[in-house]
């Protein structure tokens, strides 16, 4: 196997795990890899060395861009069920804060964060892959971080009632 | 030696959760922290998030592959944007979404060139979204493409080839021109998903150099040529899209006028 072909495949299970939380559903996660993959493979002699990691995060982030843009806007309280579950305390409730959270985010703010706290890329692997300057990785950054805590300190109110 | 009065600023504080920080700031940063708790909380709470995030998703990157990932798999099945497309709703014009576009204000050196640039950006942002349908033609069939539309715009037109700048034609389509002429409209697309378009139609404005106009995140660039206008049009640096309208220009040699 070609170390090209080895370094896609290596990479695969890091692309799920981003994919998934950048979108937040399993399915349509998978989709975006598998679409990801097929562009890869086929566009070997496209790439120019470098790390291939950071070139299939570009891939599936403007792959994920270009979804997004498709689909209908939803409002963003609609994306999971549950609401009325009648025990807001524990760690599922900590993990639907989280998805909600992310949700709220722009597409930009929330690959940014995502790339730098669960990829562990640094600002300027983040700063190629979204095809900007480091100061723009940072201040998306600082907005996302800024933004979810909002959210999260507008949400702690309501389960504090619900208790 | 620690000044704890030289101030830490925000990007450095970000920079200290996510092990971006010079080495030689540490002390002062954790310092900083020490004598300003509201910053403390901050940065508390920038590391519990990023704990909620690794906790909720972390394991994903432990499951085994699911078999449709396999690599023999991708190559053998080669899925398209078709079966995508299927999974989610389609809205062909994002006229709601993009309210921020609809109050737009082009500023550009004559009448008729500046509505020519609307009608290219326009057709831009419609095509651009587009999984299923952003061509008519495909580039596949780029011989019988350029032969239809040299017909109905009324020049030969030449399709630039923008392999050296990583692009590759999706295909073409023809559009309406200015006063009810014809214009012939194609889309390039690179390996990660960055699109460009290419419109080009008959003008009666005087022939200009490069100019650039913009409606919020798309840019174009301008020129024409022997009562011929182009755009290119791309959500690119304005660098990118300036190398890219390069090429396409040395590669449009003085077309010939019918």
């Amino acid at each position: 196997m070609s170390s090209f072909r080895s370094g896609v495949e290596a990479a695969i299970p890091a692309l799920r795990r981003y994919a998934r939380a950048l979108t937040r559903d399993a399915e349509t996660a998978d989709d975006l890899v598998q679409d990801t993959l097929v562009r890869a493979l086929r566009s070997e002699h496209l790439f120019h060395g470098g790390d291939v990691r950071s070139w299939l995060y570009t891939i599936l982030t403007n792959l994920n861009r270009n979804r997004l843009r498709s689909l209908a806007r939803r409002p963003v309280i609609t994306l999971l069920g549950d609401d009325d579950a009648p025990d807001m305390s524990g760690p599922e409730a900590g993990s639907r804060d989280i998805e909600r959270a992310l949700a709220s985010l722009v597409e930009e703010q929330r690959a940014a964060l995502l790339l730098v706290v669960l990829e562990g890329l640094t600002y300027r692997e983040v700063a190629e892959v979204q095809g900007v300057p480091v100061g723009t990785v940072m201040s998306r950054l600082a907005r996302a971080r800024g933004q979810i805590k909002a959210f999260l300190d507008g949400e702690r109110p309501a389960l504090r009632r619900v208790k | 030696m620690i000044d704890r009065d030289l101030p830490v600023s925000e990007e450095e504080l970000h920079a200290y959760v996510d092990g971006e920080l010079a080495p030689d700031r540490k002390a002062a940063v954790e310092a900083w922290l020490a004598n300003h708790p509201e910053d403390m909380t901050r940065v508390n709470a920038w590391h519990s998030l990023a704990d909620a995030i690794r906790t909720r998703y972390g394991a994903v990157a432990t499951e085994p592959v699911p078999a449709r990932l396999s690599l023999r798999q991708i190559e053998r099945a080669g899925r398209s944007w078709r079966g995508m497309a299927a999974a989610v709703a389609i809205a062909a014009f994002l006229i709601g979404g993009f309210a921020g576009w609809m109050a737009r204000t082009i500023a550009a050196p004559s009448r008729p060139a500046a509505t020519l640039t609307t009608d290219a950006l326009d057709a831009y942002k419609l095509y651009v979204v587009e999984v299923r349908h952003p061509v008519e033609v495909p580039g596949s069939e780029e011989a019988h493409l350029v032969q239809w539309l040299s017909k109905r715009v009324g020049y030969d037109l030449r399709i630039p080839n923008l392999a050296p700048v990583g692009l590759k034609l999706v295909g073409g389509r023809l559009l309406p021109g200015p006063n009810g002429g014809a214009a012939a409209f194609f889309m390039y697309e690179s390996v990660s998903g960055e699109r460009f378009t290419l419109y080009s139609t008959r003008t009666n404005t005087p022939d200009t150099a490069l100019r650039y106009n913009s409606d919020g995140p798309v840019g174009a660039l301008y020129w024409s040529d022997r009562d011929i206008a182009y755009v290119v049009s791309s959500e690119a640096t304005r660098d990118r899209l300036h190398k890219v309208a390069e090429t396409v220009y040395a590669q449009i040699e003085q077309p010939p006028v019918r």
